[in-house]
């Protein structure tokens, strides 16, 4: 058998999350560790940078309010209609048979879609700053070659 | 039912054909990696969403809102808000650092070794909890398009065939596949919405009035049982019954980001903005999904009431049949057929694979093959090993709901995967030792609280081991993601590894601005 037939994964969706099997050659980039990956830049210097602070920080003033939110609306979601069914159950005078428990439900929908819509936007910011890193790190490193 | 059944090998074969011909199109595997950069969002999109839409999802959900109404329904916003944690926490890092997995993340700064073969008896274990969802699917299926053969023939004979798909070839789960069947599970949930709804003549008002006063004569006691399905608290009931749907939250809203057939989608896109925007299309394609379960869930309650669905992982094609007579049953049971078979091909696969590189030739021979081809051998011996524990496991589990199955899959990647990935991202201290045991802790506890549930002990004679249940919640994850977490930040606080400390620095930078992964700046 020849090489490629010893290779289970590849019928399989694209490289698979693992290894490919019987292989001999060096291993596929996203296996390589810290060792082993080139380095393109100098990675701490580029860490030191305004830039990256700012877009580490522009990161998490985003991520962390709105995971917090979207798990506390989810989890109040859980809490009331398990610990409260009774409550939950009251219909809305205006809708008929629906109940607050399904409303709250679907709403859940639409806070997915708002929290989704919201890091969307917000995400433009960091593509421009992560691509001004990008093309600052290597001009820099790319100078320092030559 | 002859009919039927001809129309459901007709409609598989049919599905298997746009499969094959969609797979032949991207050009196989090797060509695929290289156009998979090409992939654009919303095909990615659709791609994750058919991964993520399996058996579970339009089985299992319908059977769980029929049966149990609104408790149902709670399955389906769980899987969809599951989504933001995706979106949020992982996908981007991810694709910026050019990794596939949990795996390769983590060892990229820790010791490899280790915490390869951990995270490989970890993917091990969430696919085979997935694959017994799958199979209990399946099994009902056949059962029901084929009257005379008995659950277990039916497990047993989709089981042989899936294994002997997988171990002698395998179906080509590419981008195409998934899309194809993510456009084809959601059209026939289209439909059965506009079949369900026309019942009641497109009227929201008089569908939920339906919805709200379900009556149906108990076929054991034969008393006549009015029920208001809106109304929470049917299946989980009293405290025990909160503590257990917070319980379900918690693994589904972190399990979905430590599921590894989901995180290697977005390996196949060009850069961090197309991986976001990517999920945002799943969200999209999956939220419509789960808003339709709401007409077929409650729908089949209505139509069928609960005395007339006798295994609840088969709500959907009764309704279907009951709706649109033997053709659309016969189209519903043959989409969730080919989903199965999908999502069981590639999830084998690559449990199989990374059992044998990671595991067993990385851990019990130090990284290095006896024989030429031996990883092969034991890779298929892996996937046979996976498919029969399913086998074993869906004919204990009969007629359990496949959704709930699913849940538990998600329970074990929320208590093993999760913590470690989170951690390795954003803590710099993190190390070797806290990702084993995070992973460890986390595994073995989900396990262990399961097999002491009340799902699996029982005093009644249909569960798997007799005997009062030790562990009184039938969902872990309360119990064990904290442990997973609390394990691999202690372990990590109790060690020291400057080799990974020095090296987040790197990870830091490639994981937020994607340098070095990017082909072209």
């Amino acid at each position: 058998m020849s090489k490629k037939d010893l290779d289970l994964t590849t019928s399989v969706s694209a490289e698979t999350d693992v290894t490919r099997v019987g292989r001999t050659e060096a291993p596929p980039p996203h296996e390589q560790t810290a060792d082993e990956d080139i380095d393109v830049v100098d990675w701490d210097r580029v860490a030191s940078t305004n830039d990256f602070k700012t877009l580490v920080d522009l990161r998490a003033r985003f991520l962390i309010p709105a995971t917090i939110f979207f798990l506390a609306y989810y989890f109040t979601l859980l809490v009331l209609v398990g610990f409260f069914p009774e409550v939950m159950s009251r219909t809305v005078s205006w809708l008929g048979p629906v109940n607050l428990a399904y409303l709250f439900a679907l709403s859940q929908f639409a806070m997915v879609g708002l929290v989704a819509y919201a890091y969307l936007r917000h995400a433009k910011r960091f593509d421009a700053l992560a691509a001004k890193i990008r093309r600052e790190a290597l001009v820099s490193s790319g100078s320092k070659t030559t | 039912m002859t009919t039927a059944i001809w129309l459901f090998l007709l409609f598989v074969a049919f599905t298997l054909l746009i499969t094959w011909w969609s797979a032949r199109r991207s050009g196989g595997a090797s060509a695929y990696f290289a156009a998979g950069r090409r992939i654009k969002a919303w095909q990615n999109g659709l791609a994750i969403a058919g991964d993520y839409m399996s058996a579970a999802s339009f089985l299992g959900i319908a059977g769980m809102i029929a049966l149990k109404g609104y408790d149902g329904f709670m399955y389906s916003v769980g899987f969809l808000v599951a989504y933001l944690t995706v979106l949020l926490i992982v996908a981007e890092p991810l694709r910026n650092s050019g990794k596939f997995t949990m795996a390769d993340v983590l060892a990229y700064r820790l010791k490899a070794r280790p915490v390869r073969a951990m995270a490989a008896l970890s993917t091990l274990t969430v696919t085979i909890f997935y694959m017994i969802a799958q199979m209990v699917g399946a099994g009902s299926l056949v059962k029901l398009l084929l009257p005379g053969v008995s659950y277990e023939l039916a497990v047993i004979g989709v089981g042989v065939l899936m294994i002997i798909y997988v171990v002698f070839g395998g179906m080509l789960a590419t981008t195409w596949v998934q899309i194809t069947k993510a456009i084809l599970l959601l059209a026939g949930s289209v439909m059965l919405s506009i079949l369900v709804m026309a019942q009641f003549g497109y009227s929201f008002g008089s569908f939920f009035e339906a919805v709200s006063h379900v009556t149906w004569i108990d076929p054991k006691t034969g008393a006549q049982v009015t029920q208001n399905f809106l109304q929470p608290g049917l299946a989980f009931k009293g405290t025990l019954g909160a503590i257990d749907l917070i319980s379900l939250g918690i693994a589904l809203v972190l399990g979905t980001a430590g599921l590894p057939h989901i995180l290697i989608r977005f390996y196949t896109v060009p850069d961090a903005r197309t991986a976001r925007l990517s999920v945002v299309w799943a969200m999209v394609a999956i939220g419509a999904f789960y808003l339709m379960t709401t007409f077929f869930g409650f729908g089949a309650a209505t139509l069928l009431t609960p005395a007339n669905i006798p295994d609840q992982n088969m709500a959907a094609p009764l309704l279907a049949q009951h709706l649109g007579g033997d053709i659309f049953f016969a189209f519903i049971s043959a989409v969730a057929f080919a989903t199965i078979l999908a999502v069981v091909a590639g999830l084998t696969i690559s449990a199989s694979t990374s059992f044998a590189h990671d595991f067993y030739t990385n851990v019990i021979h130090a990284g290095r093959e006896r024989a030429p081809g031996e990883e092969v051998r034991v890779a298929r011996i892996a996937a046979f090993v996976v498919g029969a524990t399913a086998i074993l496991l869906a004919i204990g589990l009969r007629s359990t709901n496949v959704a709930f199955l699913v849940g538990l899959a998600f329970a074990v990647a929320a208590s093993a995967n999760l913590p470690p990935m989170v951690l390795a991202l954003f803590w710099k201290r993190f190390d070797t030792a806290g990702a084993c045991w995070g992973l460890g802790v986390g595994l073995v506890s989900s396990i262990a609280l399961i097999l002491l549930s009340p799902s699996i002990m029982g005093t009644d004679g249909t569960t798997l081991i007799a005997g009062e249940p030790i562990f009184p919640l039938r969902n872990p994850g309360i119990v064990s993601v904290p442990l997973g977490f609390a394990a691999a930040i202690v372990a990590t606080l109790l060690t020291r590894e400057r080799a990974a400390e020095e090296k987040f620095a790197e990870f830091s930078v490639r994981a937020n601005t994607g340098l070095g992964a990017e082909k072209a700046v």
